[in-house]
């Protein structure tokens, strides 16, 4: 049997006080952005089943290396904030990199969950149905161009 | 001719093996061909495939896109149907026949007998391909299905040794199809029944190993715990690289150690004896993997493809390239590859 290396691009990561003060700041603001974007880039091309099955329940985000937290619902179809307190379905966390690899389409994320690049807890079902769901869609970015 | 001119001849070209390819979804499915699978694999989204996992598969305008993207550059589509039927509704695997015949699929992949019955008498013009999962291990099992049922190929189950693979090509009429590479199961292909006793469910009843709904990841500062329907299969440190959520390859105490009882979470790879088994007359190499995702699949099928050319154009000096074996060793379950019972160094 042989072990293969892993080459993983990754962005330098802020100091940890910084991402300790981002940590702190309201989630509001990035979750409403994310949710922009999300309803710009991502909901036109999300199929009304999945749209169907994906409603309702609220998603936290976290990018590791930057500090940042969001926390999205799908709900009357558009991407929104949600409230801070409250249950969550499933909880997404990754580098920068990995989030950027896997919006590009350029990576795996069974890989990056075997490596612990990426976490996702909470609703197994919900979080296999959103990764299939995103993979059968495609890359939504292309860019910025990273090489590993 | 003299002897040294035998000596220095070259080989003639070996038969080039189909190369067979996973399709979670239709995206995927477009990668590999165009990554240069010869034939693609899927299966529609119900229980009625061995990957009935939420968001994958296909429905039938997403199948009829992907046979014709398939068809349209000479490839093949064959539709997995490699479930046992559902004794109280067999007819839902009936309609799947029914409407892979419809759709015009190159061949289906099935193990359960009343379905390849079904098939061959409501559909003889479907070819027919014997699931891993009916886990023919023989030829004389293998012949027992082509002249009872009409396959014209076999997928041989992942524990078979190179001499014994070979033995199954020279008796068998019927096309050989081996797995070249992708997750290892437990290796009783068709009789596992192990997630069963946790869930209820199995691979060959509802089409899953493990229930995504009975999964659960269980984040604490001592680390990741892995339960199925609430048994505790595994216990991974913050940084330990995790497996699938499978009792196979979970990690239990046994006799006051604890470790793998059934399996490592591995990948199998075949590419270091692909020249042997093409020189057996293997029909097929398939990948696994349609849970994984469009860029695995087309990074693992240019991998294979050049492998394939590589190897049918000059056998004797196929060598294994080191960027291969990176390329692979990235997508393979926890890193790691194995030849798994192809090679037994120990019989």
């Amino acid at each position: 049997m042989t072990t293969a290396s892993s080459p993983f691009p990754a962005l330098p990561p802020l100091p940890a006080a910084v991402r300790g003060f981002i940590a702190r700041l309201p989630i509001r603001p990035p979750s409403a952005l994310l949710a922009a974007a999300l309803n710009r880039i991502l909901l036109p091309q999300l199929p009304a089943d999945a749209a169907a099955e994906l409603a309702g329940h609220a998603v936290d985000i976290e990018v590791r290396d930057l500090g940042v937290r969001c926390r999205l619902i799908l709900r009357d179809g558009r991407f929104h904030s949600a409230p801070d307190q409250g249950p969550v379905t499933l909880r997404i966390a990754a580098d920068t990199a990995s989030y950027l690899r896997l919006l590009r389409g350029e990576d795996d994320a069974d890989r990056l969950f075997f490596e612990r690049a990426l976490v996702m807890e909470g609703d197994t079902e919900y979080g296999l149905m959103l990764k299939n769901t995103l993979d059968a869609i495609g890359p939504l970015l292309r860019w910025p161009i990273l090489r590993s | 001719m003299p002897a040294s001119s035998q000596a220095t001849a070259t080989p003639p070209p070996l038969r080039k093996p189909q190369l067979v390819c996973p399709a979670g979804s239709l995206r995927a499915l477009t990668l590999a061909i165009d990554a240069g699978a010869d034939a693609v694999y899927m299966g529609l989204k119900d229980a009625t495939n061995a990957r009935n996992f939420a968001g994958l598969n296909f429905d039938l305008a997403q199948a009829r896109d992907g046979i014709a993207y398939a068809h349209a550059r000479g490839r093949h589509a064959l539709m997995a149907l490699n479930t046992f039927a559902d004794a109280r509704d067999p007819a839902r695997w009936y309609r799947a026949v029914d409407a892979a015949a419809e759709l015009g699929v190159d061949a289906l992949i099935c193990a359960d007998t009343a379905v390849l019955a079904y098939a061959r008498d409501h559909q003889p013009q479907l070819r027919l391909h014997l699931s891993v999962q009916a886990s023919a291990t023989t030829w004389e099992a293998i012949e027992f299905y082509r002249e009872r049922y009409g396959i014209r190929r076999a997928v041989l189950p992942r524990v078979l040794t190179l001499p014994q693979v070979d033995q199954v090509c020279r008796h068998s009429g019927a096309e050989i199809e081996v797995f070249g590479f992708g997750s290892l199961c437990v290796m009783v292909e068709g009789r596992c029944a192990l997630s069963s006793y946790a869930t209820g469910q199995s691979p060959n009843t509802a089409g899953v190993c493990s229930p995504p709904s009975a999964v659960r990841w269980e984040d604490s500062a001592a680390g990741v715990q892995a339960r199925l329907n609430g048994v505790l299969i595994d216990s991974y440190a913050p940084d330990e690289p995790r497996g699938y959520p499978t009792l196979c390859k979970g990690r239990f105490d046994i006799d006051g150690s604890r470790d793998y009882a059934l399996e490592e979470p591995t990948s199998l790879n075949t590419l270091s004896v692909l020249p042997q088994l093409m020189e057996m007359g293997i029909s097929a190499i398939k990948i696994e993997g349609r849970q994984r995702s469009p860029a695995y699949v087309e990074q693992v099928t240019r991998v294979w493809r050049a492998a394939i050319d590589s190897c049918a154009a000059q056998p004797a000096r196929f060598g294994v390239q080191p960027q291969w074996v990176a390329a692979l060793g990235r997508w393979a379950e926890g890193q790691q590859h194995t030849l798994g019972a192809y090679n037994r160094p120990w019989r």
